[in-house]
Formats: C-alpha cells, structure tokens, sequence
C-alpha cells in the first residue's frame, strides 16, 4: 500500500478500487448502533489545517475516531501556526509528537509534499492550493458507483472553474484512472492551456455546456468565485450564469438516469440554481455521507497494515 | 452463490515441501454430516441458532451445514458472514488486508445462539477477533465454535464446541484445505517443512 | 614587491601545453621549459588555462541581506568558481540608485580583494519604476557604472524604458533589462505550462518575456541605443533577439547555467530550490538556449547568483524566494553542456562579458604581456555539489548531489592567487 495520499495519481486502478469496496463495507458501520472500530486503537492522527473549513475536518475527525484513533486538530487560528511558525517547525513537532498520520488542508499547492519530506509518519492531502483533493474525488467516484453501478465507461462533465480547482484536478486523474470518459466544460480563460497533456491524453475540452450536457452520465458542478470577476475571467455573474450555470432547463437537457453533482459549498444562483441543487438528480446531500466511509478507508489502508 | 477466489488457508513454507491428504472428498462430507448431526443434539434441534461464516472458507461451511441441517430435520438455520480483519491484533505485521464482507443474517444475532464457523482452529486469535467484533454488533445469548481441523498450538484461551478432525502439528507444517465453491475441489492437505 | 609564479605545463584555452611566468600582475614571458630562480611553481600538467571569467549578473545581497550573502562571501565563492569579475546587481537594501550605495558596494569589494566587484546601478528610484535614478551620478562615481539593471523587477513602462535607454548613451552605458511584462505574471510561480497545470501553481508565460524583448530589441534601434537583455530562458526570446540582431539592433544577451541545463520538471517535487525567476522552461527551450549560446545569438553565460537564507527556501513553493546559487557551479554547468571547447568558453564566460561590462583588464587570454588574470580547471576532474561545503553563505544550490565535470585548481587576479589547490587563499 501507498504509504502517503498526496494526489489521485498515487492510486492505480486496483488501489482506487480497493479504496472504494473497502469504504463500502464500512458504509454499513454507520448503521450499527456501535459505530466504532478498534483497528486503528493507540494510533494518533492529526488535522493540520490552514485553512478554515469545519466539513472537511469534522468529516476526517468522525473518520479518525470511528476507527478507534486519537485525534489532535491543529487549525490555523490562535496556534502556533498563525503566530508564524513555519510549516517545517510544525512539521517537526508533529514528528516529535509521534503523529502516525497527518492530514493537512493548506493554501499553497504542494504543501503536503513539503510536509511529507519532514514527518515520518503518513500524509493525507486534504486539498493543497489549486492542486488536489483526492479525498474528495474518491468520495465523488464512490457516490457515482453507488448511484450508477459502476465507473468505467461513464461520461463526466467537469463544468467550472477547472484552472482554480483542486476537486477537478483530483477527479480527472482519478476518473481516467478508473476508466471514465471525462470532458471539462468553461469558458476558455477558466481551462488551463495544457490541461489535456497535463493530466490526460484523453481529456476532452468544450466551451460549450449545452452541447455537452445530453451525452453525459454524470455531471459535476464546480464553484465559481464571484472574485474571479475582478481579474476578467468572466465578465459578469449573470453572463457566467447564463452560459454555465446549470438551472432547470439545462438539467432537462441530461439523459434520464444522470446525476448532478458538487462537491459544496455551492454558490446557489451562480453555477447551480436552487432547484437542481434539491432536486432528486443532486447527490449533493449523500457526497457529505459518502465523505466519512470513504475517509475512514483511507486511513484504514495507509495506517492498518504494515 | 459466488464466492470470492481466495489464496489457500494457512501459509506454505518452501518447496518441494511433503505433502499428507488428512481428509478426502468423501471424509469430508462425512465430517460435515457429523458436525450437523453434533450441532443438533447438542443445541437441541438447533432452534434460536444462527450459523456465521468467517472469511473465507468459513462462508461456504455454513452454508454447508445449514444445507445439511436442514436435510437431517427439516430446520432452517439462517446463515450470515463475519468479517474480523477490522478486528485483528496483528495487522501491523503484514501487509494491508482487503476487507471482506459481513452480512448479518436475517433477524440478527441478538439473544440468539451464535455457531462462529471456520475451516482450521490455530492460534485462536481470529476467533477472538470474531468475538470483539460481534460485541459490537449486538448481544447473542451465547457463541459456540464450529471448525473443521483443529491443529493445536493455542496461544489464548479459546476451545472449539465442535471440530471435525484434531490434527497434531508442527508449528512449520501448515494445513491447507480446499472446497469446491472456493478452489474447485474438496480436500484437507497437511504440507511439512522442506526436506534437506 | 608581489611574489613571481610559474605555471608549468598548462593548456591555454585548449591549446598545447606552455609554462606561464607571472610578475608584477602581468603574464611576462610563455614558453615551453621556463624557469626563474625566485618563482613560486604552480603545476599546470592536465589543467586548462582560461582567462578569469567574468559574470555580468551576480546579487550579492550586500548592503541589507547579509544573512544570505555578503559581497566578500560572494567574491569568495565567485574566485572559487573561476571568476575574477563580477557585477553586483542593484536589488539591495537600500537599493544601489545613488553614487553613495555603488561606491560601498565597490569599496567592499576592493576590501575582500578577491574578485573585482563592479556595482549596478538601478534603473529607477527604489527599484520602482517611476523616475530614473541618477544615472550620470552613478556612472562619474568612483565606482564607475557603465549597465544599469533593475533586475528582479522588469522596467514595464515603454516611455520610461525609452528614456533610459537614450539617456546612458552620453557615458557609453548600457541598460541591462529584466524581461517580465508584471501584468501577465502576477502571481506566478513557475513556466506555464503542462506541468503548471499538473502541479496547480500559477503559470508565468513565455510571452511575457518575449514581447519585452522585442518592444525592448525595437526602442533600442529606434534610439540607436544599446541592450542588454538578462537570463534569456525561451526559445521564442532566442528567436527575437536574432531577429533583432539580423536587423542591425545593438542587444547582447546572457543565459544562466540552470537555463541551459534544468527544466520544468523539476518543480514536481514542490521544492523551492528550483524555484526561480524566470522559472526553469521546457526541454524545447533548453535546446534553443544551447543552440543560441553555441551561435552566438546569445553572447555570454551570466550566473544570475541569487544566494537566499534556509527559512526562504524550506518552506512552501508559493512562501519561497526565487533564485538558486550560481558561482561555483557555472563553469562546471557549462562545461556539461558544451563539452570541452575551450575557445568558445572562453569568449562566451570572460571575454564578452568583460567587453559588455567594459572591463578592460578582463577577458584576456593570458598570453605574454596579458594582464595575470586567469583560471586554471582540471577538466578531468569529477566532484558532487555538496551544498554544504559552499564558500557561499546560502545553500541552495539545484545542483546539489549532482556529480559535474570540471573543477577549479587555482584563480589569480592581476598576478595574485585568489584560490590555490581549489581553496580560497583567504
């Protein structure tokens, strides 16, 4: 096994898959009335996060500790961390107290693999910048398998700010990984120059969701900054909206089967209105839930063995 | 029922190793029956009772013998499967290990006579195991252990209700059952260490 | 009255091997079989004579950051690496904009007496952009400055970039020209491109050097002024400047080692010792880099030695300064990339840049009457970068555990040994 989580490509097919089964056989530990775990007893996990993001980290934490393991939380706010300590000296205090595995969420892309150069336990990559968040295109690969029965041979739309997005970075790699077809869709100053060569020769490029949207099996709404405005990305919200955002009327263009998706928080009005967003397609809800098993499968695998 | 392709229980030292057939096809069955017969009599026709497989071979056992238990006396013993990795004290010495599944059977364990079935009794660590794992899936009246070899060198204390055939041996030798659901033949092999 | 010495048996730049006598500063006789009673010998036999070469952008970080570098640790690792020259870029604090700062810088460096430090003046005020410096000042002063660079920052503004440029040719100076529009790379961390993409850090597109250069190439033959155009690293910037060449402008321009040797790739690993300003490019731009410098398109090797303390560079990519070391590692770089030609080495390392820099004691091929200024490489040798065992006060080096060719056993300047038996003799 893996002995750190830093980005979607660490995983090959057979470990994405093992991730996913795995997680679904302790989907079903939240339906007991003991829901915890011994395996990971004596372990300590921490969350190292810079950044404020209270679902991420309780969703790690419920994790950990189902599995039986201490958890410390380390946030950005009135530690150490925010009086300057550099992430080095964190690091080596993370290592002195003998974290077994560290999951941080960081402002700057490739933060995490800093850290793994400094600890010597496990790290899991919470979302790094505009890099990656594996964890999360694990748990959206899950709710499509469970939702549609399987992932290879699906068509997913990608729609969104794809350039600023550690979620679509995550799950290009990790849909290709695992057979899907993937298209991005955005205006062209929101797709990078290079995404196809950089993450996979079979990615698909559309400017154009309208078109795309009758051929997909699944599609993944992204959030859009109202900020990116200001450094003219896009002229307006209402010219972004009306040309990517997926309202009623879009969401009637999709096949009968297809679902919506997002990984939150949403911009209700901007990249997805209301109605599909509580609409029976939105898996919206169930992601949040999927988040835990899958988490929980992760640190099973990185810390359960040897 | 598709049972998952699994690698032969108990590990093999090296080769050319010698290899004792301990029980044929026919003794086999014959141990199956006797087991089914043992588990009646001795719960009393085996009513509040339900039967849990332990990954792997332990799955189709139970089946097997609610399949005979059923043919003896016409009584339906729900079966379910137990998975114990989560519940293992030695996971930091190997490799991670694929979870396998666990079904509880249908109305559950709770104030019911749990049979743990498995195919060889060894160190009895997985057993206990099954036993943490089941305190917490509910609260069975009693546990009761069903095995096929019993091949000694206990390191807790732990004892089975009924064992198909007691097999002293070395702790190098291994002992390797097949089943034809699983390995596509029935059979129980006792492998010894290399001869030099 | 300096010591004599005689270098027995040494291959001048490629050539058969000589004996080299050294007095009063001056190379006084060549010749095979030499002697003198009173020299000092100096065993040449397998090493290769070159002129000491000379490096037109060098940030010693004196006054403001001693804690990365000073101007004698800087002269120390340069002499280490062969040069006998450098220029000292004006992005210290205070920033080199007056005659008062260059002249300290020069002081300081006569003071460490190891290589000679030529200051750069600033451009602008403060390095900001806005009003020219005084120029004239700093060229009268006795530091006597002659390119004139706001490097690290790019003069962006065309009108000012025009002034500049007609201004220094009353005293025969040269703008030296950080090309980087500001409005295309704000935020940019390395090249754009695919591995940009991969690693999600803003991209730094090669346009925003290449259109400076050419708005730059076309107001400097507008003006009938010369160019200089810092550490090229494009492909495309290649292809304007020989375009401007062909068209009669008067640009030089220089190329670091790591341009020519490391690629973007190298940012996979997020460790910001490969994190520099430009960013390291594409193999496609690393070939038209050597293929510019083996032309001539390209004029000289500059180090751009940009020395940074630990807590700059272990941290963050995004956190960290740009730059990497350069002094003791160029020659070696260059020697991988170009393989032993001697003469071509020597012209693009020491006497280019000294005619660029107009340092005339410079670049000369030590040869009877040359000034004594030279080095002296095993170009058999083999050595692995040990960041620790830098004469620099900084160590990030990207080279570190790399194992390079060529090293230098002895430098001398104007008769005097800097470094003897690959040390620094003081």
């Amino acid at each position: 096994m893996i002995k750190h989580l830093l980005s979607a490509a660490d995983l090959d097919s057979q470990q994405a898959i093992l991730v996913l089964d795995t997680a679904a056989e302790l989907a079903n530990i939240s339906g007991r009335e003991v829901k915890k775990l011994p395996t990971l007893r004596g372990r300590t996990v921490v969350n190292l996060f810079y950044e404020d993001s209270t679902r991420t980290r309780i969703s790690f934490e419920a994790a950990a500790k189902r599995l039986s393991a201490d958890v410390i939380n380390f946030s950005a706010k009135g530690s150490s961390v925010s009086k300057g300590e550099s992430l080095k000296d964190t690091a080596l205090t993370l290592q002195a107290m003998g974290a077994d595995a560290v999951v941080i969420r960081h402002p700057a892309s490739g933060a995490p693999h800093r850290l793994a150069s400094w600890v010597g336990g496990s790290v899991v990559n919470a979302g790094d910048g505009t890099h990656e968040h594996p964890t999360q295109a694990l748990l959206d690969a899950y709710t499509m398998r469970s939702r549609l029965g399987r992932i290879a041979g699906l068509h997913v739309a990608i729609v969104g700010d794809v350039l600023h997005s550690r979620v679509a970075r995550s799950n290009v790699l990790l849909l290709t990984t695992l057979g899907a077809k993937v298209t991005v869709v955005g205006p062209p100053t929101l797709i990078p120059v290079d995404v196809a060569p950089a993450l996979s020769p079979d990615l698909q490029v559309s400017y154009d969701l309208d078109a795309v949207l009758p051929e997909v099996d699944v599609v993944m709404m992204l959030r859009v900054q109202r900020e990116r405005m200001n450094d003219s990305f896009f002229p307006s919200t209402r010219e972004y909206a009306r040309r990517y955002g997926l309202d009623a009327q879009r969401m009637r263009r999709l096949p009968e089967h297809a679902i919506v998706m997002h990984p939150g928080p949403m911009v209700r009005g901007m990249e997805i209105t209301p109605e599909v967003a509580d609409s029976a397609r939105s898996t919206i809800v169930e992601q949040v839930a999927n988040g835990v098993s899958v988490r929980m499968a992760v640190l099973y695998l990185l810390l359960g063995g040897k | 029922m598709a049972y998952p392709k699994a690698a032969p229980s108990s590990t093999t030292s090296g080769s050319p190793p010698s290899v004792k057939v301990i029980l044929t096809e026919t003794d086999l069955q014959r141990v199956v029956d006797r087991i089914a017969h043992q588990i009646l009599e001795k719960t009393d026709g085996a009513d509040g009772t339900v039967l849990l497989g332990i990954p792997t071979r332990g799955v189709p056992l139970a089946h097997r013998l609610a399949t005979r238990i059923a043919a003896f006396e016409g009584v339906d013993v729900p079966v379910g499967v137990l998975d114990v990795t989560l519940y293992r004290d030695d996971l930091r010495l190997r490799a991670t290990r694929a979870l396998g599944p666990t079904n509880m059977p249908p109305g559950g364990i709770d104030g019911r006579r749990v049979i743990l079935v498995d195919d060889v009794l060894f160190s009895g660590r997985t057993v206990r195991a099954a036993l943490d794992a089941l305190s917490d899936l509910g609260r069975p009246s009693s546990v009761q252990l069903a095995v096929i070899v019993d091949r000694g060198h206990r390191e807790l204390p732990i004892r089975a209700d009924y064992v198909g055939k007691n097999i002293p041996t070395a702790r190098t030798e291994s002992v390797k059952v097949t089943l034809a659901e699983i390995d596509g033949s029935d059979e129980v092999k006792l492998i010894g260490e290399e001869l030099t | 009255m300096s010591t004599t010495y005689l270098v027995k048996g040494v291959s001048v730049a490629g050539a058969e091997p000589t004996d080299l006598l050294i007095r009063d500063g001056v190379v006084v006789e060549t010749g095979t079989g030499l002697s003198a009673r009173d020299a000092q010998g100096v065993d040449g036999a397998g090493l290769v004579a070159l002129p000491g070469l000379v490096d037109l952008h060098t940030h010693l970080r004196e006054p403001g950051r001693e804690d990365a570098e000073t101007v004698e640790s800087g002269s120390r690792a340069a002499a280490r690496g062969g040069f006998t020259a450098v220029c000292a870029m004006a992005n210290t604090s205070p920033v080199a904009d007056t005659a008062g700062v260059v002249e300290q810088v020069w002081r300081l460096g006569r003071e460490a007496g190891l290589v000679d430090v030529q200051p750069i003046g600033a451009v602008t005020v403060g390095l900001a952009g806005q009003h020219l410096a005084e120029l004239g000042a700093m060229a009268t002063s006795a530091a006597k400055v002659r390119i004139f660079s706001d490097d690290g920052h790019c003069v962006s503004d065309p009108r000012l970039m025009r002034r500049a440029l007609e201004y220094v040719k009353a005293f025969d100076g040269v703008i030296a020209q950080h090309a980087e529009e500001p409005r295309l790379t704000e935020g940019a961390q390395m090249h754009e491109g695919e591995v940009s993409a991969r690693l999600g850090l803003t991209g730094w597109p090669a346009v925003a050097e290449e259109a400076i250069i050419a708005r730059d190439a076309l107001l400097a033959g507008h003006v009938g002024a010369r160019l200089h155009v810092c550490h090229v690293s494009t492909a495309g910037s290649v292809d304007v400047i020989r375009q401007a060449k062909a068209a009669g402008v008067r640009v030089t321009a220089e190329v670091t080692p790591h341009h020519l040797l490391l690629t973007d790739e190298r940012a996979s690993s997020y460790d910001p010792v490969f994190k520099v300003n430009p960013p390291l490019r594409t193999q496609a731009d690393v070939a038209a880099l050597r293929k510019g410098l083996a032309e001539g398109v390209i004029d000289v090797v500059a180090t751009d030695h940009a020395p940074h303390a630990v807590e700059d560079k272990e941290c963050e990519w995004a956190y960290a300064r740009p730059g990497m070391l350069g002094l003791e590692t160029a020659l070696s770089v260059v020697l991988d990339v170009l393989g032993p030609d001697w003469p071509l080495i020597a012209e693009r390392m020491s006497r280019t840049p000294a005619r660029i820099a107009g340092l005339a004691d410079h670049g000369h091929l030590p040869a009877a009457g040359a000034p004594a200024t030279f080095t002296l490489v095993d170009p058999a040798a083999r050595w692995e970068v040990d960041p620790t065992a830098s004469a620099s006060r900084s160590r990030n080096t990207p080279y570190a555990g790399m194992t390079l060719p060529g090293r230098i056993v002895a430098t001398f300047l104007r008769g005097e040994p800097t470094v003897l038996d690959g040390k620094a003799v003081k």
